[in-house]
């Protein structure tokens, strides 16, 4: 449904050439909710728009619905929809005046945009606040206007900008619902997102960007799994440093992290730390001898978790950094 | 060709109906010349080179002033759907990217005669002649000066993208224009470089043939020079801001 190659794309700042997107590869299947992760500036929302047709590459080729980008901007337009992180609606109307209007843009008459709109309304739940003025409505109540502006004119890609930045659960829980029901209708789902549970949970496959490139594609099973192993956490009472420098050497662990500076992963040793996370190989064989190791060199432990990996975890191998706190 | 008609008239449609839901602006849009005629314009009597009836000399520059600010000032609007969001939804559909420009310039020319309508039929009481020909000739060039500004406006809002930038600049632009342009005092009474500088002005042009046209002679050469100068800085205008409403997307 969706496939790039080589997508290229750079910016010409006042003071330097940012290349926002470096060689992007990516292949969506129709029907499936693909995430796209990364942190901010990774070229996430760049890629984006570019498959929107709001920003034309500089080199590469793709083609979304199996039209030609770049060729038939145009043609592609009428068979996605986009929803931007900003939203889109203007404060002194009604859902329902934006989503006549909406309809009416992509060329269709007034009856059956009408039509549409009343359709849609029933669709997302939006009946309780349809008549009202945009600017009355919540967070989550704007955001599944949004959504219903994007599908409207039932595109065959929908994208999706961070959908759920922003809001409380349960508006989050809708809006999984939503995307769970358009993908039941045979939608393809585009979905940018910087929650690792939103992934997990919504998406059949994943794509993480970082750089400008992809650095890893796949379902969350399978990237899981590509860590193979477990990771531990350790409550090491700010011993982080001694401990890191005895765990470094030993054949069962893969590598050691500060688990609360994630952020900063060039300081490993950070006095900081009351952390660390260690990605070993078996986890049931590791924390004897983890204890022991430790214990032996009289560091006392305040707490050892065992967990399988999350794509929190993948990301963090990926990237070197959280994406849970990159992300705001 | 439909279809730039069709997408036209949506987005003129949508204009037009925000226009009459904040009503302030419309408002003050018409209050800004009355107050104009009603405080400005009795202090001109005494003014020697204006003629007889002061309102005949100063209706038809008042009038070019609210066409060139009724133009000038609707970048602002652009802007806050450029941070809503709204342009780029509509970017992404298949709507004729020449309808957005057509569509918004339309309301603003169709605001801004209205106005113009008003302004005249509040004069007339005050002693203002005119006859139906000659005010549908400065009608049109009013329209000319709409569509060439408000497309300038767009353009700009588009390459600024912010209201703080865009405030100065247009203040900076608006203030001269509307000064050499001669809407509150005759220029010939002038020095003669500013005369000279006046002249460089495409609405000194439009001022004078506004007069003119009041005045009962459209057969003056300043009327077709006016629309001839003002139609060309309508088709820059609406050039310029169609390419830059045409060139994030192909």
């Amino acid at each position: 449904m969706i496939e790039t190659e080589g997508l290229w794309k750079s910016f010409r700042g006042r003071k330097a050439t940012v290349e926002a997107v470096r060689g992007v590869d990516l292949s969506v299947q129709e029907g499936e909710v693909f995430g796209f992760l990364g942190p901010n500036g990774a070229g996430k929302t760049t890629t984006l728009r570019i498959l929107a047709t709001l920003v034309p590459p500089d080199k590469g080729r793709a083609t979304v619905a199996g039209i030609d980008l770049r060729r038939s901007a145009g043609q592609v337009r009428r068979n996605i929809g986009y929803v931007a992180q900003a939203g889109g609606t203007w404060d002194q109307v009604s859902a329902r005046e934006e989503l006549i209007l909406q309809a009416r843009l992509f060329g269709i008459h007034k009856g059956e945009a009408r039509r549409r709109a009343t359709d849609a309304i029933e669709a997302f739940e939006l009946t309780d606040f349809a008549d009202r003025h945009c600017k009355t409505y919540s967070g989550g109540q704007r955001r599944r206007v949004d959504i219903a502006l994007g599908v409207l004119h039932r595109p065959k890609v929908l994208f999706l900008d961070e959908p759920t930045a922003g809001l409380d659960p349960q508006s989050r829980a809708h809006v999984w619902a939503e995307v769970r029901r358009l993908r039941a209708d045979g939608m393809t789902v585009f979905v940018t997102t910087h929650y690792m549970d939103e992934a997990d949970a919504l998406c059949d496959r994943v794509a993480i960007i970082d750089q400008g490139t992809i650095v890893a594609e796949g379902s969350p099973d399978e990237l899981k799994r590509e860590i193979a192993g477990d990771v531990v956490t350790l409550g090491v009472n700010g011993a982080a440093e001694k401990a890191t420098d005895l765990l470094r050497t030993e054949p069962y662990v893969r590598r050691v992290e500060p688990a609360d500076a994630m952020l900063v992963p060039a300081r490993p040793n950070s006095p900081a730390a009351t952390q660390l996370r260690l990605y070993v190989d078996e986890g049931g064989t590791a924390i004897p001898q983890i204890l022991r190791l430790l214990e032996g060199a009289g560091l006392h432990l305040a707490s050892i978790e065992l967990h399988r990996p999350s794509l929190d975890d993948v990301f963090l191998e990926k990237t070197g950094r959280s994406l849970r706190e990159v992300g705001d | 060709m439909y279809k730039l008609g069709r997408d036209s008239w949506l987005v003129f449609a949508r204009q037009m109906g925000l226009l009459l839901r904040s009503p302030a602006w419309v408002f003050v849009g018409i209050m800004q010349p009355l107050f104009f005629l009603l405080l400005f314009g009795p202090l001109l009597k005494s003014i020697p080179g204006i003629g007889g009836n002061p309102y005949r000399f100063f209706i038809p520059g008042l009038l070019i002033q609210l066409s060139i600010f009724s133009g000038l000032f609707v970048g602002f609007s652009l802007i806050a759907e450029l941070r809503l969001g709204i342009i780029e939804r509509m970017r992404v559909t298949p709507v004729s990217r020449l309808a957005l420009l057509i569509g918004r310039a339309a309301s603003t020319v169709l605001l801004l005669l209205v106005q113009g309508i008003l302004l005249v039929v509040v004069a007339l009481p005050f002693g203002l002649t005119v006859q139906i020909g000659p005010l549908l000739l400065t009608l049109a060039l009013l329209a000319l000066i709409a569509l060439g500004f408000s497309s300038v406006s767009y353009a700009i809002a588009l390459w600024l993208k912010s209201e703080d930038a865009l405030a100065p600049l247009l203040n900076l632009l608006s203030l001269p224009l509307l000064l050499l342009a001669g809407v509150f005092l005759p220029m010939d009474r002038g020095p003669r470089w500013l005369l000279r500088l006046s002249q460089f002005n495409p609405f000194k042009w439009a001022t004078d043939a506004s007069r003119a046209l009041f005045a009962g002679h459209p057969g003056d050469p300043s009327v077709w020079k006016a629309l001839i100068i003002l139609g060309a800085v309508a088709v820059i205008g609406v050039t310029w801001a169609a390419r830059s409403f045409a060139r994030a997307v192909r």
